[in-house]
């Protein structure tokens, strides 16, 4: 390539990459998922725990995640996340909901349903369940579940009644008497729970009982919980800084490197719209720490601009022309930002490797940030000035804030 | 005329070792202000129509037998009540019998188990010194291994500082303390290889000048590049410390002390210690 189709690939690659940033972005505000400490909602981290009867394996873990998802999808919230982490933990992410409290309880609950012999021993489990629906019933017209039982439930369930008629068979939830109720006649396939406080209390273990019991017990280790008006908040503080922050830094830079500067500005500007994109494009989950590390990012990403403008007066100085002043220095420039945001940049990946949640995020905002701020300042800054110098202003160095001294 | 910085070493590492000292005589014996993430612990902040004072909390507190005293902060339409790490069913029944009694609202609760923070503070440490290691390898390909032994120290120098800084004010130090550490790690890494690229660059075409005066050169030729990069960086730090809300004060503290430590020390830590080294052979 000639340094003519060079100019022209590079003009093509800049136009190309802004049109793809602005289709990520539109429309912007359905493009930018928002973290939890931002939209509100709760963040919490169970961890199994072992039991006599039940050790935690791979095994209990899918179980766990699969009746936990089940749970959380009862609670009809948009986009809810159950994930795995390590051996024995599961993040949980409730975004908008209304009684985290009420629904950290329910996830929490084991929901262990047994029936127990006058001997106190087990004879069935919550397992043989179909379905479970709460309601008013019974013979005073009281909250209940009505609970309907597998094929082979009913089967086991006809037995197990028959052999206690006359005889009481006591219902236990996570080892909780519920109610112990005379048996009257043989039950098949279906029957009622009466013992509950009142309908709601009948309508969680319902919802309990159909997602099923947890097979290990888990306990909250880590929970966070950010209420809807504070994450508006953050967002309108956060929004507002970096607009002053930018503002302030495209001031300092014009002040500081005259027209230079202002290139430095509008590339700034096409880095702002091209990380944005990036961002939108991965749906990365915009957090607080994120936006901080976006800002952060601005900050360094004029750096490589004051890297090349220094070093652009320091080889005019020396007596270069402007042009070639110009040229050797950003090919100077090129190996200290090049060096100098490596190091930079393994650091960023250290933390994206090792950290989780929101340290992850700011890692990962940060290093998409320092890649593009390479490339708009090599390659969009350059771009820019070369373009002025081949206006008339090549003669008026002084526009760019260089002198020979 | 050229301003002669290293022939002053010895007064800049001078400062930095009182600082650096007054530090670490703090972290020895008032240590660090452990936030939940690191000590585990529950915070619930509360936002109320009328102002409720610390006492009333107090005393709805009192209730529900908390073996530590809780810290009760005003802010500013509510509480943050800072307590010992409670299982979910009890803050549940203090946030439900606190929104009751006072006619609040909840808007943040952080529960962390002391698991957790121990986990976290083997990940900071581990991630700080992998960090360290990938750099002295990387430094060492691309300069030479004093080089990465000097960009390290000044590290270290900026870690120092702002650990000992936090712990002379107290400052709370939580999760994002950890991020915040690693950036400077970046930041300061980043400044320091800025001056070593010219120092490389002289060395190359030197002539008869020792290897002070060519440190000195490139120390004072980029001092433009670091000053107004550690502004811009600054500039868009101090914005989010004044404006972007309590949550991330601490972390935009940290990012503070850091750039500014971080700029000193590539400027009168690193090359310093490069030509001492130089000096001593």
């Amino acid at each position: 390539m000639n340094w003519k189709q060079k100019r022209m690939f590079n003009f093509i690659l800049i136009v190309a990459l802004l049109g793809l940033a602005v289709y990520f972005l539109y429309p912007l505000n359905e493009s930018m998922e928002l973290g939890l400490d931002l939209q509100g909602g709760t963040h919490v981290l169970l961890e199994a725990q072992d039991t006599q009867t039940a050790k935690v394996d791979s095994d209990a873990m899918n179980r766990l995640v699969n009746v936990i998802n089940r749970r959380v999808d009862e609670l009809g919230l948009t986009e809810p996340l159950v994930q795995r982490q390590g051996d024995r933990r599961i993040i949980v992410e409730l975004p908008g909901i209304e009684d985290p409290n009420q629904a950290i309880e329910t996830i929490g609950k084991t929901a262990q349903l047994q029936f127990k012999n006058e001997a106190g021993e087990v004879v069935m489990t919550g397992e043989a369940l179909k379905d479970a629906k709460a309601a008013y019933g019974g013979e005073f017209n009281q909250p209940v579940v009505s609970f309907e039982l597998t094929k082979g439930g009913s089967k086991e369930f006809a037995e197990i009644t028959r052999k206690n008629i006359g005889k009481v068979i006591a219902i236990y939830l996570d080892n909780k008497l519920l109610t112990a109720p005379t048996v009257q006649s043989v039950i098949r396939e279906k029957g009622q729970i009466t013992g509950f406080k009142d309908l709601e209390d009948a309508q969680q273990t319902a919802l309990l009982l159909r997602a099923g019991a947890l097979p290990v017990p888990v306990e909250v280790v880590e929970n966070r919980t950010v209420g809807p008006t504070l994450g508006k908040i953050s967002i309108d503080k956060s929004i507002q800084a970096a607009i002053i922050g930018l503002i302030l830094i495209v001031i300092f830079m014009a002040i500081t490197y005259w027209l230079s500067g202002v290139v430095a500005a509008v590339a700034l500007a096409f880095y702002s719209i091209i990380v944005l994109g990036i961002l939108a494009g991965l749906n990365a989950t915009l957090t607080l720490p994120g936006i901080a590390g976006l800002i952060l990012s601005i900050g360094m990403a004029v750096d490589a601009n004051v890297i090349i403008f220094e070093r652009i007066k320091y080889e005019y100085r020396q007596g270069k022309t402007v042009k070639a002043a110009v040229k050797s220095g950003f090919d100077r420039a090129f190996t200290t930002i090049l060096d100098s945001n490596i190091t930079t940049l393994i650091t960023a990946a250290i933390l994206g490797y090792l950290g989780t949640g929101t340290v992850r995020g700011f890692a990962i905002t940060l290093s998409i940030g320092i890649l593009v701020s390479m490339f708009t300042a090599i390659v969009v800054t350059r771009m820019l000035l070369n373009l002025l110098l081949s206006t008339d202003l090549v003669n008026k160095p002084k526009a760019f804030g260089w002198a020979r001294r | 005329m050229i301003v002669d910085i290293i022939g002053k070493r010895r007064l800049w590492m001078s400062i930095s070792a009182i600082v650096i000292l007054a530090g670490l005589i703090s972290i020895l014996f008032q240590g660090m202000n452990l936030g939940i993430d690191f000590a585990g612990g529950t915070i619930i902040e509360f936002t109320f129509d009328k102002a409720v004072t610390n006492d009333q909390i107090r005393g709805t507190l009192d209730e529900f037998g908390l073996t530590k005293a809780p810290k009760i902060q005003q802010t500013e339409n509510g509480v943050l009540i800072r307590m010992e790490e409670l299982p979910a069913s009890k803050i549940t029944a203090i946030e439900d019998k606190i929104e009751a009694k006072f006619s609040g609202k909840m808007q943040r609760t952080e529960k962390v188990g002391g698991t957790i923070g121990k986990e976290l503070r083997n990940k900071a440490f581990w991630a700080l010194l992998l960090a360290a290691l990938a750099i002295v390898a990387y430094i060492s390909m691309r300069f030479e291994f004093r080089f990465a032994i000097a960009a390290i120290l000044a590290l270290l120098h900026d870690v120092l500082i702002v650990l000992g800084i936090f712990s002379l004010l107290q400052v709370e130090i939580n999760s994002p303390f950890v991020a915040a550490l690693l950036t400077i790690v970046g930041y300061s890494i980043n400044d320091t290889i800025v001056i070593f690229d010219r120092i490389r660059e002289k060395m190359r075409l030197a002539k008869k000048e020792t290897f002070a005066q060519l440190n000195n050169e490139a120390i004072v030729e980029t001092l433009p590049r670091s000053i107004n990069t550690s502004l811009t960086t600054l500039l868009p730090v101090l914005a989010i410390l004044f404006l972007g809300g309590t949550t991330i004060q601490n972390f935009m503290l940290a990012l503070l002390i850091g750039v500014l430590s971080g700029t000193y020390s590539s400027i009168f830590v690193a090359s310093p210690i490069l030509v001492e080294w130089d000096e001593r052979r």
